[in-house]
C-alpha cells in the first residue's frame, strides 16, 4: 500500500483523535466504553491506562514486527498486550485501592478491547516505531476524549455533578437511569445521532454549494 | 434459594445480571453479528460453547498456577486456552458448515477478544466459585448471551422494515434498542432480592 510509505504528518496523530476515533467512528472497544463510564474519574482512569497499553504494546509489536511469524501473529500481539495489561492492572491496584475496586475486572478486560488489537494487525506490525508511536498516541487520546464525553454526560445527568463536585445545584433531581446500564447506550446513541446529524447537514450544505455553483454558469 | 445455590448461581448469569445487557460484556458481537436471526443463533451457540470449556480450564489454570505461585500468569494463561478453543470451533464449524462459516466471516475468530469469555474466568474467580458452581455460572452466561443476541437480532430484523430517520440508521439505532432492552432486563433485579 501506498500509504505504508507516507511520512509522518499532523495527519497521522490527528487521525486517531477526529477522523478514525475508535470509539464513535470505527465502533471498537465498546465494552469498557459503556461499563466503566458512570463517572468521569473512573472514564478518565479507562482512557489513560488503554493509552498506556496501547502505546507500551504497539511499541514492541512494532519492533518486533519482521520476527514474528505471520501464522501466529495474533497470539503474540494478545500475549504482548495480554503482559503490559497485567503491569497496568497490579500498578493500579497499588497507587488507589478505591479506583481499582471501581474499575473491577474491566482493567484485565483491556487484553480483549478489540481497538488495540486491531491496530496491532493494521497499523503497528506494518509501520516503523516513531510512526506507531505517534498513531497510537493519537488513538489512544481519541478514546480517552470519547470516554471523557460519555462519562462528562453521564455524571452530570446521573447525578448532577462533574469529577464529584456538584454542579446543577439542589434542585436538579438525578437520572439514575443514567447511572444504570441502560443510560451507558442512550448515551453513546445520542453522541453517534450527533455525529451523523452533524455530518449530514454538513453533505447537504456542500450539495447546495454545488447546486448553486452550477446554476450560477 | 439462597444465593449460593447452582440454580441461582445459573439464573443471576443469564437475566439478573445477563452479561451483554446489564453488564456490557461482548458488544461487538452484539453489533456486528446480530443483524439475522438465521447467523446470530448459531454466533450464540458457539461463544457459550467457548465460554464453559474456558470456564473448565480458567478453573483448572487457578490450581496449577496457585499451586506454583504464579497467578501473575493468569491472565496470560486464560487468554491462550481461549485462542485454542476458538482456533478449535473455528475449524469445526468451517467443516461441517461452510455456509455458516463463510456467514459469520470475520466475526468467528473475533470471538477470541470478545470480552463476555475472559469475563467469564474473571468473574467466576474473583467470586471464589468451586468447580461446579463455575460450571452453572459459565452455561448461565452462555444462556444469557444466546438470549441477547437473538433478541437484538429479532429486534433488528424489525427495524429493518420500519422507517427510520436517515441519522438514526445503523449503529445507533442498534444502541438505542439495546438500551431498550436493557431497561427491560432491569426488571429482573428484583429476583435478586436487591
Amino acid at each position: 500500500m501506498a500509504a505504508e510509505r507516507e511520512p509522518i504528518s499532523m495527519d497521522t496523530f490527528l487521525r486517531g483523535i477526529w477522523r478514525e476515533n475508535p470509539v464513535f467512528v470505527m465502533l471498537l472497544g465498546m465494552c469498557p466504553v459503556l461499563a466503566v463510564t458512570n463517572t468521569t474519574a473512573n472514564a478518565l482512569a479507562m482512557g489513560l491506562a488503554t493509552t498506556f497499553v496501547l502505546l507500551c504494546s504497539m511499541a514492541l509489536i512494532s519492533v518486533l514486527r519482521d520476527l514474528i511469524p505471520k501464522e501466529v501473529r495474533i497470539a503474540s500481539f494478545i500475549v504482548i498486550i495480554a503482559t503490559f495489561v497485567t503491569i497496568v492492572d497490579y500498578a493500579i491496584q497499588a497507587i488507589s485501592l478505591e479506583l481499582y475496586d471501581a474499575l473491577g475486572a474491566f482493567i484485565q478486560l483491556i487484553v480483549v478491547n478489540c481497538m488495540i488489537l486491531g491496530r496491532a494487525e493494521a497499523f503497528a506490525s506494518r509501520q516503523p516505531l516513531l510512526k506507531t508511536l505517534v498513531n497510537s498516541l493519537g488513538v489512544g487520546l481519541g478514546f480517552t476524549l470519547a470516554l471523557l464525553c460519555l462519562g462528562s454526560v453521564r455524571e452530570l445527568l446521573g447525578a448532577g455533578e462533574l469529577l464529584g463536585v456538584p454542579v446543577l445545584g439542589e434542585a436538579f433531581q438525578p437520572w439514575v437511569v443514567m447511572l444504570l446500564p441502560p443510560g451507558g447506550f442512550f448515551v453513546l446513541a445520542g453522541w453517534l445521532l450527533l455525529f451523523a446529524w452533524i455530518k449530514e447537514r454538513r453533505d447537504h450544505r456542500a450539495k447546495t454549494r454545488k447546486e448553486a455553483t452550477a446554476d450560477g454558469h | 434459594m439462597g444465593t449460593d445455590s447452582l440454580g441461582f448461581i445459573f439464573l443471576d448469569a443469564a437475566v439478573i445480571n445477563n452479561f451483554v445487557l446489564a453488564m456490557f460484556l461482548g458488544i461487538c458481537p452484539i453489533l456486528g453479528v446480530s443483524g439475522q436471526l438465521g447467523t446470530a443463533f448459531p454466533m450464540g451457540v458457539a461463544t457459550a460453547f467457548v465460554m464453559f470449556i474456558a470456564s473448565v480450564a480458567a478453573y483448572g489454570i487457578n490450581i496449577v498456577l496457585g499451586y506454583f505461585g504464579l497467578e501473575f500468569l493468569s491472565l496470560i494463561a486464560y487468554i491462550a486456552v481461549i485462542a485454542s478453543t476458538v482456533q478449535l470451533v473455528e475449524m469445526a464449524v468451517k467443516k461441517y458448515s461452510p455456509a455458516l462459516y463463510r456467514a459469520l466471516g470475520i466475526f468467528l475468530p473475533l470471538i477470541t477478544s470478545n470480552c463476555a469469555i475472559l469475563g467469564v474466568a474473571l468473574f467466576q474467580t474473583s467470586n471464589g466459585y468451586d468447580f461446579l458452581q463455575s460450571v452453572a455460572y459459565s452455561l448461565g452466561a452462555g444462556a444469557g448471551f444466546i438470549l441477547a443476541i437473538v433478541l437484538m437480532a429479532g429486534l433488528r430484523e424489525q427495524v429493518d422494515l420500519a422507517d427510520v430517520p436517515s441519522v438514526a440508521r445503523g449503529a445507533a439505532m442498534s444502541l438505542m434498542l439495546a438500551g431498550i432492552l436493557s431497561l427491560a432486563f432491569m426488571g429482573f433485579a428484583g429476583l435478586g432480592g436487591g
